[in-house]
């Protein structure tokens, strides 16, 4: 029988399934936070957390709930600041980073700005932070969004931090390192990815139950579907939803 | 000595509007590829910084011990440009903002990077210009006094940046150089409404990003432990205190513990900030509350949650305030608001380092 879940808990099963054990991930708060502790007890016992204003390895025991707090560092390898942090992710450290957003378009830009005109908002949102950076300098990055016609959008209000900006050498084209940009979009209805000539995103998988008509009816542009055809994602399993729920949010946080 | 070889570009220096830079037209430069929009607000003048180190920055060993009102009367002024370090949430300088709350200080230009702290400040409307990272509640969501501050027009510059930007601004200034090149916010609208310039680098010929240093006239941190003297020293990680108070003509430093220096002399590698770049040492226990400080407290998510709700409407933050920050008149007095046992919770409550 498959035990019930929230979209939530499906994205961050999703998420955490993205990670490859070994490897160093630039973690914000909320659902990241969650992945990336859910990977720790799973499929990347190894993976390495890294939070902007310096905690790194932290062994992600309890959940943080703000990006600076003391358990983003507690039992860490190091704990620096936010300029090695950052130009570590300059030099080519970091391999995944995650970033939400409250708009994205078909080449994985994000804005997190303002809806509306820059000068003149109808919704002053909370600004970049760290996320242009993340998407600028980390080796791939993941966003996590939930799955609205309002927020995949064919143009941006605000283009905050890059994706692939206008295709796929836009990129390095504007001075940004090489083989670089986002590679998986987790929403609340399915997992895109984006095609290698155009940069423009594509369907990957539904969550199980969603069809792909009512994915196109939630997205404002056209998504790509790719010629061997559309998958279904793995729903979370009982140990991944035990683990989620009993060890890595059992405050309930953020569930 | 050698002659200088000219570099290999043959580009020449070109202003917006397409003349040629007046006594540059010969010299070989980095070619401009784009220009943010956003005001300079605060433009780094590198000898007026050397020149201001050198007259207002005492080297001797001075008692800068002072209250809350005192630093604040004394170094902050009207229309000055203000930065603070952590943020709100997390070893914030909040007693120090509530005191420039208290204090009424006007037209102020902020670096836009905060939760609480800044949050104070727009509400109290003191805000007039911010170079603009980050302002908002982080779990708590969006930030309701930024969006009534920003979308009523009462802010009247708001220049674009990333934090990693904001930060290496500061450490240009700590280096005493004008500016900083980047590889962030290349491509992007947060560049074209910053004050960034993109060149193409005179020696690889890809697109840089250049951060002009950025000069803050007063900041703000808070520390774990200091001297009288202003040798402070933070436990775990370090944010960007160590840039900004390197970038600031005047430093207040508020310090949860005030320390004999022997005690600093004894452990001189966690230093990170040295007495000479301060101007104010204000001793100041829970000195980041409602926010944590590592290993001291943790945070108090019910009074956060308490300025989440309030500022969700003016009046409701206007009512936090004069309980909060006019309804008291020092740091002593807000924390007997709190209450002792309150505050005991809040230090049994504190992440140790096992």
């Amino acid at each position: 029988m498959t035990p019930t879940y929230s979209p939530k808990e499906m994205m961050i099963c999703l998420a955490a399934r993205q990670m490859c054990d070994g490897t160093t991930a630039f973690i914000g708060v909320g659902v990241p936070m969650l992945a990336a502790a859910l990977a720790m007890r799973t499929v990347a016992p190894n993976l390495v957390p890294i939070f902007e204003f310096g905690g790194t390895g932290a062994l992600l025991k309890r959940l943080p709930r703000a990006v600076g707090e003391a358990r983003t560092f507690h039992r860490a390898v190091a704990a620096t600041g936010i300029c090695d942090i950052m130009e570590t992710a300059a030099r080519g450290f970091i391999d995944y980073g995650f970033l939400g957003a409250a708009q994205i378009d078909p080449y994985g830009n994000v804005n997190t700005t303002v809806i509306g005109d820059h000068d003149h908002p109808s919704v002053r949102l909370p600004g970049s932070g760290g996320a242009n950076d993340v998407g600028s300098l980390c080796w791939v990055t993941i966003i996590i969004l939930p799955h609205e016609r309002r927020r995949f959008v064919p143009r941006l209000d605000f283009l905050t931090t890059p994706g692939y900006l206008s295709g796929p050498n836009a990129r390095k084209a504007a001075g940004l390192p090489e083989r670089t940009g986002p590679i998986r979009v987790i929403s609340t209805l399915a997992m895109m990815g984006f095609d290698r000539a155009s940069g423009r995103m594509m369907l990957l998988a539904t969550h199980p139950g969603v069809t792909i008509e009512e994915v196109l009816d939630n997205t404002g542009f056209d998504l790509l579907i790719p010629p061997e055809g559309v998958g279904v994602n793995a729903p979370p399993t009982a140990e991944e939803l035990r683990i989620l729920r009993e060890e890595v949010d059992p405050e309930r946080i953020y569930l | 000595m050698a002659a200088q070889e000219p570099p290999a570009s043959s580009a020449t220096v070109v202003t917006p509007d397409g003349d040629r830079a007046p006594g540059m037209a010969q010299r070989e430069a980095m070619r401009i590829l784009a220009r943010g929009q956003g005001e300079l607000i605060q433009p780094p003048d590198l000898e007026a910084f050397r020149e201001w180190n050198r007259i207002h920055k005492p080297r001797a060993l001075i008692d800068k011990r002072m209250s809350e009102h005192e630093a604040i009367a004394r170094f902050v002024h009207d229309g000055d440009y203000i930065a603070t370090e952590l943020y709100g949430m997390v070893r914030g300088p909040m007693s120090l903002a509530r005191e420039i709350v208290r204090q009424g200080k006007r037209r102020l230009r902020i670096a836009g990077q905060g939760v609480l702290e800044l949050d104070l400040w727009l509400a109290a409307g003191l805000v007039e210009k911010i170079d603009h990272t980050y302002i908002g509640l982080e779990m708590y969501g969006i930030s309701k006094a930024l969006r009534r501050a920003v979308e009523s027009g009462q802010i009247k510059t708001l220049v674009e940046w990333s934090n990693a930007a904001i930060a290496w601004r500061f450490k240009a200034a700590a280096m005493g150089v004008p500016f900083i090149p980047v590889r962030s916010m290349l491509g992007s609208d947060t560049f074209k409404y910053s004050a960034a310039i993109a060149v193409e680098c005179p020696f690889t010929g890809q697109a840089v990003c250049l951060l002009p240093a950025l000069i803050v006239d007063v900041a703000l941190i808070h520390v774990h432990r200091a001297d009288c003297y202003g040798n402070a020293q933070i436990d775990g990680i370090t944010g960007f205190a160590a840039e900004l108070a390197r970038a600031a003509k005047r430093l207040i430093i508020s310090t949860e513990k005030i320390v004999p220096t022997d005690e600093i002399r004894r452990y001189p590698e966690r230093t990170i900030i040295p007495y000479y770049l301060v101007d104010a040492v204000v001793h100041a226990p829970f000195g980041a509350h409602p926010g944590e400080m590592a290993y001291e407290y943790c945070m108090d998510e019910p009074a956060i949650q308490e300025w989440v709700e309030a500022s969700a409407t003016a009046e409701g933050a206007q009512a936090y305030l004069e309980r909060y920050v006019y309804g008291v008149r020092s740091h002593e007095e807000y924390l007997a608001l709190i209450g002792e046992k309150r505050l005991a919770e809040l230090r049994a409550g504190a992440e140790g380092r096992e």
